[in-house]
């Protein structure tokens, strides 16, 4: 044994001196008779007292077996306090816990967004073939809009309120970008998406970026939401191409949401309305089942 | 090495004999997140594998070739939605208790009795011979020995990758980084998968060696102190 053994405690804060003694000296020579509490006090320096006495023992603090159970029982009960995680077992604690988890989730996934930080691209190598683009949709895919009739509705916080033909949207400067489509299934797909940046449309419609959100609505009951931030980013477009090629009926035509620093739920499609607000009074169609509200990429 | 040894004494009448030993083997920070991170792990583990059920596979989505068709009856959350609130969840208690752990144990200087050094090294074999070839047993002078040192070791590594792969996963934009250190968003995926193999396999070997040494070991992990140490 290593020597601070031999002192009491020495490495050891958690049991106090007062529980360990050294090994008190045989009864004839020690008045041992009172209960063990009286041990205590003996914590005496036992090598002047007894030096000789104990020589051939290896010296070692002690402790009455009592004592022991009770220390165990007490350092047992130390970590009781862990039971509190037991609340997530109680299906009337359990949904407003995890509601709590998630909307800590986005509160950091908001702070950790940065605008400035662009989302990979990649070379037109590396792109998913186009018919190998999944199509996914909660209901149908494809909601019937009649692309004459059709414009953008935009309305909210914004200086020109009205509804925005679809050649309105591609006169302001085309993007084309490759960049990833991760759906919150875990898989993902390598897109070229084409379109107007959301923020020079903002600007085009004076909308207050000071506003919270940007909230959609699209022509199959499907709604979604962005925060500012997002919204602002350069590589968020209202997306009217895909491929080079306008935007086929499955993929959201006339114009979707493309959103490379969000998780595929974000990218709605089939848009007919746009509101710039403070204010959510839905956040999005998986949202409002439970998913994150942010879910940044 | 081992923390405080102590004799616990019988007194009867005016007798006091010494009737075993104890070692105090486990400060309570440690008992504290070992017994959270049971718990966080064992959600963990569970909601992972019904978000992987949402696509079993990690090529393309199309065609889809499904490597592990997880029975739901093994999974927490029940849905998509409902295992991503559990993960999203209890993955900042993880972080939280691996953070805690990692700041007491450098600050305590307790990590030394844990820590594999390349001190630990010749003594690695000979224990791989007794547990694994029947070879005869080492002398025992510390809490841990070296191989318990090594697995202990290497389980916290494992478990800051499964934090890094976790998330190059979730935020693969903001830590893109990461993602490409792992191969790209797809092998990030993948490593999250294996790395949570590995630490169940962790899991596994801790809990058939908690069986084999009895119950005074296992009580040491509540308690702190372990009774009648080999040492």
């Amino acid at each position: 044994m290593e020597p601070e053994n031999i002192k009491p405690g020495s490495d050891n804060p958690k049991a106090g001196n007062s529980e360990l003694t050294k090994p008190t000296a045989p009864p004839s020579t020690a008045p041992v008779s009172a209960p063990p509490q009286a041990v205590a006090p003996q914590v005496a320096n036992v090598e002047q007292a007894t030096p000789t006495i104990i020589r051939s023992k290896i010296e070692r603090p002690s402790i009455d077996e009592h004592k022991f159970a009770k220390m165990s029982r007490r350092e047992l009960l130390k970590v009781a306090p862990l039971l509190a995680l037991g609340a997530f077992a109680i299906p009337r604690f359990q949904q407003a816990l995890l509601m709590k988890g998630l909307r800590f989730s986005d509160w950091a996934s908001a702070r950790l967004f940065r605008q400035s930080l662009l989302a990979p691209t990649f070379a037109d190598a590396h792109l998913t073939p186009f018919e190998k683009f999944p199509i996914n949709d909660y209901d149908v895919d494809d909601p019937g809009v009649i692309f004459e009739n059709w414009s953008l509705t935009v309305s909210g916080a914004v200086q020109r309120p009205g509804d925005y033909k679809l050649g309105q949207i591609q006169a302001l400067p085309r993007v084309r970008q490759n960049t990833r489509h991760i759906c919150v299934e875990g898989w993902d797909v390598i897109g070229r998406f084409g379109g107007a940046r959301l923020s020079d449309f903002l600007s085009k419609i004076g909308a207050d970026t000071s506003a919270r959100f940007i909230t959609v609505t699209c022509a199959d009951d499907y709604y979604e939401s962005l925060d500012m931030a997002t919204a602002l980013h350069p590589q968020t477009l209202l997306c009217y191409e895909m491929y080079d090629q306008p935007l086929t009926r499955e993929h959201g035509a006339p114009l979707r949401l493309s959103v490379p620093t969000k998780i595929g739920y974000k990218q709605a499609k089939y848009l007919t309305d746009l509101k710039v607000t403070n204010v959510l009074q839905k956040v999005g169609y998986w949202e409002d089942q439970g998913y994150s509200s942010f879910y940044g990429l | 090495m081992g923390g405080t040894v102590v004799e616990i004494t019988r007194t009867n009448g005016e007798e006091t004999e010494t009737i075993g030993r104890a070692a105090y083997e486990h400060p309570l920070p440690v008992r504290l997140c070992h017994w959270a991170n049971t718990i966080a792990l064992f959600v963990l583990v569970g909601s992972g594998l019904q978000i992987f059920r949402a696509f079993p596979s990690f090529g393309a989505k199309i065609p889809q070739k499904d490597l592990l068709n997880w029975p739901k009856s093994f999974a927490i959350g029940g849905w998509l939605g409902g295992a991503l609130q559990w993960h999203l969840t209890f993955m900042w208690i993880y972080m939280a208790t691996g953070l805690f752990y990692l700041g007491y144990q450098l600050l305590s200087g307790n990590y030394r009795q844990v820590l594999f050094t390349p001190r630990d090294l010749p003594g690695v074999w000979p224990m791989v011979k007794h547990y694994f070839f029947f070879g005869p047993k080492p002398e025992v002078r510390e809490a841990y020995n070296p191989l318990q040192k090594h697995a202990y070791t290497t389980v916290i590594g494992l478990g800051v990758l499964s934090v890094l792969t976790g998330l190059a996963v979730w935020k693969p934009v903001q830590f893109s980084w990461l993602a490409w250190l792992m191969g790209g968003f797809h092998r990030a995926r993948l490593w999250h998968f294996l790395v949570m193999w590995a630490i169940l396999a962790f899991v596994l070997g801790h809990l058939v060696m908690v069986l084999l040494h009895g119950w005074n070991n296992f009580v040491s992990i509540l308690t702190g102190w372990k009774k009648d140490p080999e040492y």
